[in-house]
């Protein structure tokens, strides 16, 4: 099963990604959609990306609420912030978070998560002491960010780990 | 488009909005780049624009097309995915290239490369 179908997940979403270009779920398109998902499965082995387990498949519904919940109320906080800045002077700065996720893919998703929302912006990992360098506009809420990517990481730890 | 017209009211209205408000989120960002006062605080700018911009207008397009094909149309949302998904990489490579220039020129208020932990190296 694992030499045909190396990438399963990879391969589900390929397909579903096919049909959705095609936009039809005739059997013809859903046979050329399996052909070129599994082949691109093999062609991913070479590139040898980083596998990982999901564990808890309840928790993703949570995460994504939650995700998409901090992006909405982060999108209207900074659009006032910009239509705001001749007035009141923005308060921007540095943070550092230190991490405990190991699992590549966790972090990816994670620096995908800080990009969406426009409050923070994802600078640099360090991957030896586990510490993020990021940047948030607004510095005041400081505790707010550090409790809200804590809890995201554990969020994601729970579910790859 | 002359076919646009036989939208219904109600989906008439539902679209504009949505494509108004994703519209003004994106003049939103790209005003941030304009009024914001150093780099790092204008990446964030753009950011607006990737991910409520592009969301509100994709979705008013889905909303759109869904109502007149009197379909489900679901398309739009890979390119909510793929820009969401590529955004970091652009967005990680001007902020590694810009604080490997401050640290460089050791310019204030910018972060120190974390020393490694003794034992280490």
């Amino acid at each position: 099963m694992r030499t045909w179908f190396p990438y399963p997940l990879l391969s589900i979403a390929l397909l579903l990604m096919w049909l959705l270009l095609s936009q039809s779920v005739t059997p013809g398109s859903i046979v050329l959609g399996l052909v070129v998902s599994t082949v691109l499965a093999w062609v991913t082995l070479n590139l040898q990306p980083a596998r990982s387990r999901l564990h808890r498949w309840s928790r993703i519904a949570g995460f994504i609420l939650r995700v998409v919940g901090d992006v909405i109320r982060s999108n209207v906080a900074v659009t006032l912030i910009i239509l705001n800045a001749g007035r009141r002077p923005v308060h921007a700065g540095f943070m550092t978070v230190s991490l405990d996720l190991d699992d590549e893919n966790a972090l990816a998703l994670l620096a995908c998560v800080l990009t969406a929302t426009p409050g923070t912006a994802w600078l640099e990992y360090d991957r030896r002491q586990k510490i993020l360098l990021f940047h948030v506009l607004d510095i005041e809420n400081e505790d707010l960010w550090r409790k809200t990517i804590t809890r995201y990481a554990a969020d994601l730890k729970e579910i790859f780990e | 488009m002359s076919h646009l017209t036989d939208l219904p009211p109600w989906a008439a209205l539902l679209v504009c909005g949505l494509m108004l408000i994703g519209a003004a989120t994106t003049l939103i960002g790209s005003l941030g780049l304009l009024r914001l006062p150093d780099f790092y605080a204008r990446l964030h700018a753009p950011t607006i624009a990737t991910s409520g911009g592009t969301i509100l207008l994709c979705l008013a397009s889905i909303l759109c097309f869904a109502v007149l094909q009197s379909r489900w149309v679901f398309h739009e949302v890979l390119i909510i995915f793929f820009v969401t998904v590529t955004t970091p990489v652009t967005l990680m490579l001007l902020g590694q290239a810009t604080l490997y220039r401050d640290r460089f020129e050791e310019r204030q208020g910018v972060p120190r490369k974390p020393k490694p932990a003794p034992g280490e190296e």
